[in-house]
């Protein structure tokens, strides 16, 4: 296992980039610690998978080093940098058993058959797929095929990283469910540094200790997922992680208070810096339906079961509230209160408020 | 405008795809077909559009049998989970095409493309090549094809499937409103049971080509008819348990208890199963009523507004979904709670009883 | 009653039609032929399974199945391996993609008997390119009119060139097919080149390949054309294969009765192998 330093790293697939436009991924400096596990967030085109292939050797990148525990990489081919990737469709050989497939990396390294045997098997209980051992790969389901391209990257005691890139994609929804805690039980379990890539929310957060998001090829927020939650540094994050995402509503700003449509809204400390395009971000979970507040109309209600999602515009402005027990009906008037210390405030984007000292 | 199925079946040589089916859709709002892949929802879909014939039953169309019926005589669209677009032609043609062959006005064409480029924000694109798109752009241009036609029925397929996830959000918010007041049928196939949620309209739940259960979405997932619909209908996964009934109380055979009330307590005596939905069981105390549960903690997952730990009750495996953040220890045991009011109780046969 | 659209039969009936016309019609004037005996003007008499027995039996026969047998295998062991080896050296990316793909084609294109006639040509040990050199600057003597070893060599080297790059087109199409994750897997799975061939590119391949070696075998076995023109079958009796021995009794010696009983021998054999072979090599995909 190892720790895992990109240093003023930077890639662009133009030979002489002119700008920052040109570069696929911007500058970017990172330490992973050994036996963490990091998931890489973001839309499509963000530039995860650029990074993804930098850090497996795929691609070299055009500026910057990769060091594996201190020792530079960079410019080292997949195959001797000791790493394993999951990818999105599951690999497996389709010829060979189950059994052969979790041996192949440990074969090919040479390793002696009795240690295969022990060793493969200690993977096969941990994946649950002992009584698969003897079947032939082609013929198992999506999600048995991906546990045995996870297994094949386990099986070596050597990897300094698993990389998983979307690899949930085949899967059905009740089945990520159960890969993805039986992927979080084998972090626990055998302390690999992991690095995990998708555009889905719930499956980095979950997955991760530490996320890593992404837009445009430049890293907006690096945090735990409660950072992520609590304090988007971004309003991209806001939006992009939570289901609804926060709402990021326009707002004037005089003498340090803040105006959305024209009422005063409290926020949750001091206002940082000075001009620029600011607007309020709070999480429709923060945002409550009461007597008092903003007055809004009710555009739509939806039902998902556990709790209703309304959402209400405030003037021109849409605003998303999670309401638990008794909704509105559509088209009535209704009031909203947003809970001050969780109210931002961002100006062009980032984050423009202190925590802490209420304004 | 009705879609109606009447015990509409679909065998492949012996083996039965879609077992006797009997369903009404209705026009106006959005009906879902929720299950597992495999479960029969592109077979039925296919049964539907006319893309396989049925190996008994009737289909009727506002009131006319289409059973035999070519697709092409049925005025139908589909859109696919898979990006389905004539590479050579513009967004505009391709918008345009099933008018085309319709063989309608050239002003009229104009008019219906526009409209829906217009509600599809495809607008700026009209122009453009489908490789010239974005994932969402294309499947926007399969809906917006669909909604010029002005079928009389659309089947869309797992059409967000291959979406990343705030474009799926985005274009699922804006996919009901796109439809109502068309007049068409809509059936909606997916494999996410939030997206049924949030689509919300009727669903129909299918499991191993049957469908299970029918009707007003938030309706079905309170009150699941059977084990098996409440299974298909939950993510993560119902909680259920093994339990017996003695007298007025209820005791689960991994040990907690707890006094019966209302329905519930005029069953008979004897085995039942157990069920909760993931969210109604919590980590912490909070009204007296409620039961505790105890068990070593598996695995825990935390998404930033809420925790997640799956814990072993007996012989199966359980989860708690809470909102904060909770300090769970893997390995170690952990009381959690629930209130019996949301429990569902199933009889041996699956049935739900209270 | 149910109204269930028939119309589909309607796009069948020009294939039934036109199978009806240039498979099964002639089949059975040959069947017809093949169990009477004529002595021309149109009379016939009935000679039961005479002619096939008198076939089976022959020395000539046998001989000549003999020759198309070693030629077909000589064929698919050369033509097979080598399709693979040039399908896995070819790019899979980049500019020289279409530029190898047309040059392969290339042999394909020309017809048959002019193939022959080539080759015939480019041998001759006078005025022939390869022919002069092999005897005149390298000084083999070398003259496939003469020699019935350079005869086959030649009628082989011929096959090859004319016919690997179906095998190697077939192959090309099966392994561009195959997602660049399963590379990238194999390497970080430390496989060896073998490896990659064995496990990932041949399993891949296996169902073109199937395709590929039951064209060669049918192909390479019912060949007539192109050793025909090359060598008349000669030196001798040497290059005489079946097919060209079956002419020469029908068109030569208008022995039409064995003739016809011989070809439908050979389709028989033809037939069965196809379906061995066939059975063979898909063995494995039925769980």
């Amino acid at each position: 296992m190892a720790k895992i330093t990109l240093d003023k790293l930077r890639h662009s697939y133009m030979a002489n980039p002119s700008g920052p436009q040109d570069y696929a991924l911007k500058e970017l400096n990172l330490d992973w610690e050994d036996g963490g596990a990091y998931a890489l967030l973001g839309p499509s085109g963000c530039g995860k998978s650029t990074l993804l292939n930098i850090i497996s050797g795929l691609l070299v990148p055009s500026e910057g080093r990769i060091l594996f525990n201190d020792k530079d990489v960079t410019q080292l081919p997949p195959d001797r940098r000791n790493i394993a990737q999951v990818f999105q469709f599951p690999v497996i050989y389709d010829t060979m058993t189950v059994f052969d497939n979790l041996a192949f990396p440990l074969r090919n390294r040479g390793i002696d058959e009795s240690r295969v045997k022990t060793r493969v098997e200690e993977i096969a209980a941990m994946l649950d797929v002992t009584d698969m051992l003897r079947t032939r790969a082609a013929n198992l389901t999506p999600d048995n095929k991906q546990k045995i391209s996870m297994g094949r990257g386990l099986v070596r005691e050597d990897v300094n990283v698993i990389m998983f890139d979307e690899p949930l994609t085949v899967i059905d929804p009740h089945l990520k469910w159960k890969l993805r805690s039986k992927l979080k039980e084998l972090h626990h379990r055998v302390r690999a540094t992991m690095i995990y890539v998708t555009h889905d929310q719930t499956e980095a957060l979950t997955f991760a200790d530490q996320v890593v998001v992404m837009q445009d090829g430049e890293v907006v927020q690096i945090g735990t997922p409660v950072d992520l939650f609590d304090r988007p540094q971004h309003t991209f994050v806001g939006h992009f992680i939570g289901s609804p995402g926060m709402n990021i509503l326009p707002c004037d700003l005089r003498d340090g208070r803040a105006f959305v449509a024209g009422h005063q809204v409290s926020l949750e400390g001091a206002v940082t810096g000075s001009s620029g395009r600011t607007e309020v971000g709070i999480r429709p979970e923060f945002v409550s339906l009461g007597a008092t507040g903003l007055p809004a109309t009710v555009r739509k209600v939806s039902d998902l079961g556990r709790h209703a999602v309304v959402e209400a515009m405030l003037g021109d402005t849409k605003v998303n509230a999670i309401v638990e027990g008794a909704v509105p009906g559509q088209g009535e008037a209704v009031h909203l209160t947003f809970r001050p210390d969780q109210t931002r405030l961002y100006r062009d984007g980032w984050i423009a408020s202190e925590q802490g000292k209420a304004a | 405008m009705a879609l109606e199925l009447q015990a509409v079946t679909k065998r492949v040589g012996q083996a039965v795809h879609i077992k006797e089916t009997s369903l009404v859709f209705e026009p106006g709002r959005f009906n879902v077909l929720l299950g597992e892949t495999g479960s029969g929802k592109t077979s039925l879909i296919k049964l539907m559009a006319g893309l396989d014939r049925l190996a008994s039953g009737k289909l009727l169309m506002n009131g006319r049998d289409v059973t035999g019926l070519s697709p092409q005589k049925r005025n139908i669209s589909l859109v696919h989970q898979f990006f389905v677009n004539y590479p050579h032609m513009t967004v505009f043609e391709n918008i345009a095409s099933p008018l085309r062959v319709a063989g309608l006005a050239a002003s009229e064409i104009q008019g219906r493309v526009e409209a829906a480029a217009d509600v599809l924000k495809l607008r700026p694109m009209l122009k453009r090549r489908p490789h010239e798109l974005s994932g969402g752009q294309q499947q926007r241009t399969a809906l917006a094809r669909a909604i010029a036609k002005e079928s009389t029925a659309v089947f869309l397929d797992e059409p967000l499937a291959n979406l990343d996830y705030k474009l799926r959000e985005e274009l699922r918010d804006q996919l009901p409103e796109l439809f109502a007041g068309r007049g068409a049928v809509v059936v909606y196939a997916t494999s996410e049971p939030a997206e049924a949620l949030m689509l919300g309209g009727m669903t129909a739940l299918m499991q191993d080509g049957r469908v299970t259960q029918f009707g007003p979405t938030a309706q079905i997932y309170r009150r699941p008819n059977t084990l098996v619909s409440a299974r298909v209908f939950s993510d993560p996964p119902i909680n259920a348990a093994p339990a017996t009934k003695t007298g007025d109380r209820m005791r689960l055979t991994a040990g907690a208890e707890w006094p019966l009330a209302g329905a519930a307590a005029s069953l008979a005596d004897g085995p039942y199963t157990v069920a909760v939905r993931p969210h109604h069981v919590r980590p912490m105390h909070a009204e007296a009523s409620e039961v505790k549960l105890t068990g070593p903690i598996m695995v825990t997952e935390l998404s930033g507004s809420e925790s997640s730990a799956h814990f072993r009750l007996g012989e199966d495996t359980w989860v708690s979904l809470a909102p904060g953040v909770h300090p769970f220890e893997v390995g170690a045991a952990h009381a959690f709670y629930m209130d019996p009011a949301n429990c569902f109780y199933f009889a041996p046969d699956g049935a739900l009883v209270a | 009653m149910r109204k269930v659209n028939q119309k589909g039969w309607l796009f069948v009936l020009p294939v039934v039609v036109l199978v009806a016309f240039n498979a099964l019609i002639p089949m059975m004037t040959v069947v017809n032929y093949s169990v009477q005996e004529t002595f021309g003007d149109n009379v016939f008499f009935w000679h039961g399974l005479g002619w096939f027995e008198d076939i089976l039996k022959s020395d000539r026969f046998q001989a000549a199945l003999g020759r198309q047998a070693f030629f077909t295998f000589l064929i698919l062991i050369i033509e097979v391996p080598l399709g693979v080896i040039i399908a896995l050296s070819m790019p899979r990316k980049g500019f020289w993609v279409p530029v190898c793909l047309v040059t392969m084609a290339l042999p394909m294109l020309i017809p048959w008997n002019v193939v022959g006639a080539m080759w015939n040509i480019f041998t001759l040990p006078d005025i022939g390119l390869l022919g002069y050199f092999l005897n005149h600057v390298l000084g083999i003597s070398y003259d496939m009119t003469q020699n019935p070893t350079a005869a086959w060599i030649t009628v082989i080297t011929m096959d090859v060139w004319h016919w690997t790059s179906l095998v190697v087109l077939l192959c090309y199409a099966g392994l561009v097919s195959i997602p660049d994750a399963y590379y990238q897997a194999a390497k970080i799975d430390g496989a060896s080149n073998w490896s990659v061939f064995r496990y990932i590119q041949l399993p891949k391949m296996k169902q073109v390949l199937t395709i590929a070696v039951l064209l060669r075998f049918m192909d390479s076995f019912n060949v007539y054309t192109e050793p025909f023109v090359l060598t008349g079958g000669g030196p001798g009796n040497s290059t005489t294969l079946l097919s060209i021995d079956l002419v020469k009794i029908a068109l030569g010696q208008f022995d039409l009765g064995p003739a016809a009983a011989m070809s439908l021998i050979y389709f028989a054999i033809t037939l069965f192998a196809s379906w061995l072979f066939y059975t063979l090599m898909t063995r494995n995909d039925v769980k």
